[in-house]
Formats: C-alpha cells, structure tokens, sequence
C-alpha cells in the first residue's frame, strides 16, 4: 500500500472541538490513479496536507509507503516528503522569478535521493520529454504560459523520483485544450513511470482518467469544513 | 542554489531592495565615517608632535596655544619677547629650544620662522625627526624650505622663489614681494601641519618686516638687499617655542618656572596634557557622534526588517511552495536572514567604498584647511570588528522577520 489511513481525525489546535477530517479508514494501493471530487470547504485540502506531512494528524495512523507520518517530526515529515512525494498545485506552482531549470533543480536541493551531477542530466531530460523548447529553459516563470508553468511544475514534482503524486486541483486554471493536454501527459508519465497518483479536484469530467474515482463524501464523515 | 533563491528573490523585489540597501549604505557610511575620522583624527593630532616636553606662549588657553603653535590652527593672542625665550633657553635644565614666528603664509599655507634647531629636534609620531627629500636647513635671510604638500601643491622646486604675504588669509594683498625667498629645502612627507608649512629663518621673518609698520610697509622705504642683510635682524619677539629638557623629571618644576617668570606673563604646556584636554572636550562629541550614527544603522537595519516583513506577507504562496516541496520552517527562517545578510553586505561593500572614495576626494581639502592627515584606507582591523558588528546587528534585527517567516511556514496550510 502506497497510502493508508486508519481512524484518522483532524482539527485545527485553535479550534480542537470543530473536527475538519475523520476518516474511518482509506487506502491507496501501489501504481494505482485514484481521483478525489468534493466540493470546496469538503476537507480536500486538509486532507492532501496531511498526506504530504504539512500537518499532523490528531488522531489516527497515517502511512504512507509503509511509514507512519503520524509518529514522525515535522522535520522528519518535511525530508519525506522531499524525498517520496510529488506535489503539483492549483496554480502559484512554481517560484516566478526562478526559471524553469532552477525552479526544477530547487526541489531536488531538499531530497536526499540523488546526486548533484545526475540532477542536470534529469532536468534537461524531464524538459524535453515535457516538450518545453529549450529556449524557454531560462525564462523565469511568470513569463511563461500557464501550461507550461504547469509542465514544468510536473517536471518539478517528478525530479526526485516520487513513489506517490499529489496533485491538487492542477487544472482548474487550464483551458479545455490545455487541461486535456495537461491530463493526457500527467497520466502518461505516471504510469510510465509506475507512480501512484491521488488527484483531488471537484471537476468531475475528469474522472473519466483514472481507474479509481472516489468522493470525499464517502472518506470522511465530516460534511462540511468550519 | 539556496544563496541563489535568496539573490533571486531580492532582485525580483529590487525597487523596495534598492531603497533599503541606499538608506544602510548611508547609514554604515555615516557610523564608518564617524569612527575612521575620529581614529584618524586622534592619530594625526597625537603623532604631530613627540619628543617635546614643553611648549611656550603667551599666556592663552593652553588649548589654543597648542592649536597655534603646533597646528597651526588659530591664532596667538600675544607674541613673547626673545629675552624672555634667551632666558628660558639658557635654563640648565633645558636641552635644546625651537623658537616659532608665525604670522606670515604663502598662497594659503603658513610660514613658520624658526631656526636650524628645528630641523635638528622637532620630531613626530614615534620621535622620528624632520628629514630631506631634497636640498637642505636654510642658511642665508631668504632662504625658504618647504613642507612636502606645498611643494606638492605648488609644483615648486629647488632654486625657485617665493614671495610671502603678510597675514595668513588665503589671498592676501600685503605681499613681501619685493624680497622673495629661494626654495633650498623640501622636506620628506610627515602626515603631520609640517608638510603644510613654509619654514624660513626668524631673521628672514625679521627682515621681510624690517620696514613694516602695523602690518603695513613704510611708504618710501625701499631698503637694498645688501642694507637688510646688513641690518640687525635679531627677532624682537616670537610667537612661541617648544622646550626639550635634559630629564622628564624636570618637566613640571621648569614648567612651573615658566609659568611665574616675573618679566612676562608666559604659560607653558605639556603637549600629552593639552591634547587630552583637548579629547576630553571632544569626548561628549564624540560619544554624540557615535550614538547618532548608531541610532542611523539601527533605524536602516529596522527599515530592513519592515521590508523583509512585509515581503513575507507577499510571499506566503512561495513560501506554501517550499514547504511543499519539502523545505522545512528552519530553511525560511534561514532564507529570510540570508537575504538580510545579502543587504547588509552589498550595503557594507557601497559603504565602504563611498567612505574611501569621499575620503581620497577630502584628503587634500582636510589637509590644506585643518592640517589633518586622514588615510583613505578604511579597511583597518577596527573598521572590519566595526563592520563586523554591523552584520551581526542586521542578523539579529532579521530575527524579526525570520521568525515570522517560520512560524508562518509552520502554519501555513491551516
């Protein structure tokens, strides 16, 4: 199992008697592409924190590829999440005035995973399997166009490796052409390269790209987020 | 590639960078500059006269008669008569005296009528005597050696002449240019009022006045280079003298001497004395100085730190991002103080160089108008623990930020 999530409950330390989370139980298996729709204020966001380690669960077990987050430090947390997990968001994906390369070399500076000289030959080799034209390799991010910050932002979240992708609503700010293309790349090289992927989105005509559908209705007994 | 996203980050945000960078340069100038002119100060007044246990006037403040005589700032409130200078140089206790006649200038510097004694046994700094660049101690009545500024600034060399001006204003109208002076002496540099001064015998001061009246030449009189060489030149007065004693030990009873010779109302100076008279005077605004530029640096690193807070307020989706990519609150905390270290040492680096270049700018002016010898070098070992503090001080007013910087990044996703 790539995820597993076990009584699991989440509410914000300021607030401890408004729960946002409480999960009975959930699962992601290995190689598996499973899409999450809810709607906004649902716990979505919530929920992927707590699955990269941004936050702590209250209660529970969250394991994620056989390690408990939920017994590590939030300095522990942060080099796992480096190190094992991808994460594309909505959109701001990238640092604008870094370029791509940069941008891409950035995530690979917190992951113990690799060493420094095959950290180029991948970026150069993520771009060109993304069809970033080389010329735009250098242009800081705020001058490229969303769907190319959103490639780059998949190179980003694949440099080091990742046995599960996060992905957070990456195409509610594409166009159709540019979603369908972003989805059509994004699936190819997740199972290319045999990663899982949890995608979260309300967009439900995107279910149609993944072999799991799932609503967050039916994971957390929670309804509505405070 | 954490140095980068610091630069990065701080050129994408240059306007706002520039602004606070300028007001540090300022600030960093002013305190570096406060400390380097003080340090200097103190070195040059300290190094201008060693060796010499008394200095002699007419009775003044003993500040002023040290500024007049050796500095050759202001100006004496009396002149002592050559008896009174005989009498006391005769004291079995002393070892040699240096009489000075001041009063005259040359194009802005001052002329200074003494005697070969002078060349002999004034000294400065580390007791190191007067030495020759070129030619050597006057000899005959129009006979003139130069500082080494002088000549500098003049382009004057051996055999060329020079005519005084009576006064010591910049422009003068009462020129002696009916006897000039023949340059057969240029002093080696001294960092010292000596570099700035003309040295001519006292009977070359006596003989350029020898038909002047109250400052103004007799109409009519036009006495033959051969009359004036033949006249008494013997001074009638001087301005000052500066005393050697055979032993330390004497000091104060000779100065004491001095002090109630009955003939004259005389003072005489300890020139250590004097000069920490003088600093104790400057002490207060010193410390003023020192505290204003102080409280300028703290007011440049606080204006830092605003920019840095509410450059946190603009970043907190970046900072969302590197949190997500692994960076932990730690990595913020050091992104935020790394950026202040940025500004502080491209601050420090226009600091330094803006105070260096000010100062080879104001080098000849200092010297010229307050005799003082100001080095543009600004990166001595105190500058560089000045410097150094600085920095520390900017790291510390960055905790600010940083810290916010952390705990936001702590809580970012709530």
């Amino acid at each position: 199992m790539v995820i597993t999530l076990s009584n699991v409950s989440f509410s914000y330390p300021e607030d401890p008697k408004r729960p946002v989370l409480d999960i009975p139980s959930w699962s992601l298996s290995k190689g598996e592409q499973v899409f999450v729709h809810g709607p906004s204020g649902g716990g979505k966001s919530t929920l992927l924190n707590i699955l990269s380690g941004l936050l702590a669960s209250t209660e529970g077990q969250v394991t994620i590829l056989g390690q408990r987050l939920d017994k590590m430090s939030s300095r522990q947390r942060d080099r796992f999440r480096a190190n094992h997990i991808g994460y594309v968001f909505q959109q701001f994906n990238l640092i604008p005035y870094l370029n791509a390369v940069d941008n891409i070399r950035l995530a690979s500076q917190f992951s113990q995973t690799k060493k420094v000289s095959l950290v180029e030959q991948e970026i150069q080799q993520l771009l060109i399997t993304l069809n970033m034209a080389q010329k735009d390799w250098q242009t800081p991010a705020r001058n490229l166009s969303i769907g190319q910050q959103q490639r780059i932002a998949i190179a980003r979240a694949l440099i080091n490796k990742p046995q599960l992708l996060i992905a957070d609503e990456p195409t509610s700010s594409l166009d159709k052409v540019n979603r369908d293309a972003f989805m059509t790349l994004l699936m190819s090289i997740v199972g290319d390269n045999d990663i899982s992927l949890l995608f979260v989105s309300h967009d439900l005509s995107l279910a149609s790209y993944f072999n799991r559908v799932d609503a967050l209705s039916d994971i957390n007994r929670i309804k509505e987020e405070h | 590639m954490f140095a980068k996203l610091a630069l990065q980050s701080l050129l994408d945000r240059k306007g706002s960078v520039v602004l606070s960078i300028m007001a540090m340069t300022v600030s960093i100038f002013v305190l570096l500059g406060v400390e380097h002119v003080r340090h200097q100060v103190k070195d040059s007044f300290s190094n201008t006269v060693s060796g010499t246990d008394l200095i002699v006037g007419a009775r003044t403040g003993s500040l002023n008669l040290l500024l007049y005589s050796v500095f050759r700032i202001g100006s004496p409130t009396n002149n002592i008569h050559w008896q009174s200078f005989e009498t006391i140089a005769a004291n079995p206790k002393v070892k040699w005296a240096i009489p000075i006649s001041l009063g005259d200038s040359h194009k802005g510097f001052r002329v200074l009528g003494t005697t070969r004694d002078y060349f002999e046994y004034f000294s400065y700094g580390k007791q190191r005597h007067l030495a020759f660049e070129q030619g050597e101690a006057f000899n005959d009545v129009f006979d003139v050696v130069l500082g080494s500024e002088v000549a500098k600034k003049l382009a004057y060399k051996l055999g060329d002449k020079v005519v005084l001006a009576h006064g010591v204003a910049e422009t003068s109208f009462s020129l002696h240019d009916d006897r000039p002076f023949q340059i057969v002496g240029i002093l080696k540099p001294t960092g010292t009022p000596v570099d700035q001064t003309l040295h001519v015998s006292l009977q070359g001061i006596e003989a350029i006045h020898i038909d002047w009246q109250h400052g103004v030449k007799i109409p009519g009189s036009a006495l033959s280079q051969s009359e004036i060489e033949q006249a008494d030149l013997q001074p009638k007065s001087i301005t000052a003298f500066m005393l050697g004693l055979k032993s330390k030990i004497a000091t104060f009873r000779v100065q004491r001497e001095i002090n109630q010779y009955t003939h004259e109302p005389m003072m005489a100076i300890l020139p250590g004395v004097a000069l920490s008279e003088l600093w104790q005077m400057m002490r207060i605004l010193e410390n003023t100085l020192l505290l204003v530029s102080a409280l300028v640096f703290v007011a440049a690193c606080l204006g830092v730190s605003a920019l840095l807070l509410s450059s946190i307020r603009e970043r907190s989706r970046e900072i969302q991002l590197l949190r997500a990519i692994g960076a932990s609150p730690s990595f913020l905390f050091l992104l935020i103080e790394l950026e202040a270290v940025f500004i502080t040492l491209s601050s420090i680096v226009l600091g330094m160089g803006l105070l260096a270049g000010s100062l080879v700018l104001s080098q000849g002016y200092l010297l010229a108008h307050f005799g003082l010898h100001i080095e543009s070098n600004v990166f001595t070992l105190h500058s560089l623990i000045l410097v150094s503090a600085m920095a520390v001080a900017s790291i510390v007013v960055a905790f600010i930020p940083s810290l916010i910087g952390y705990y936001q990044a702590r809580t970012i996703n709530k």
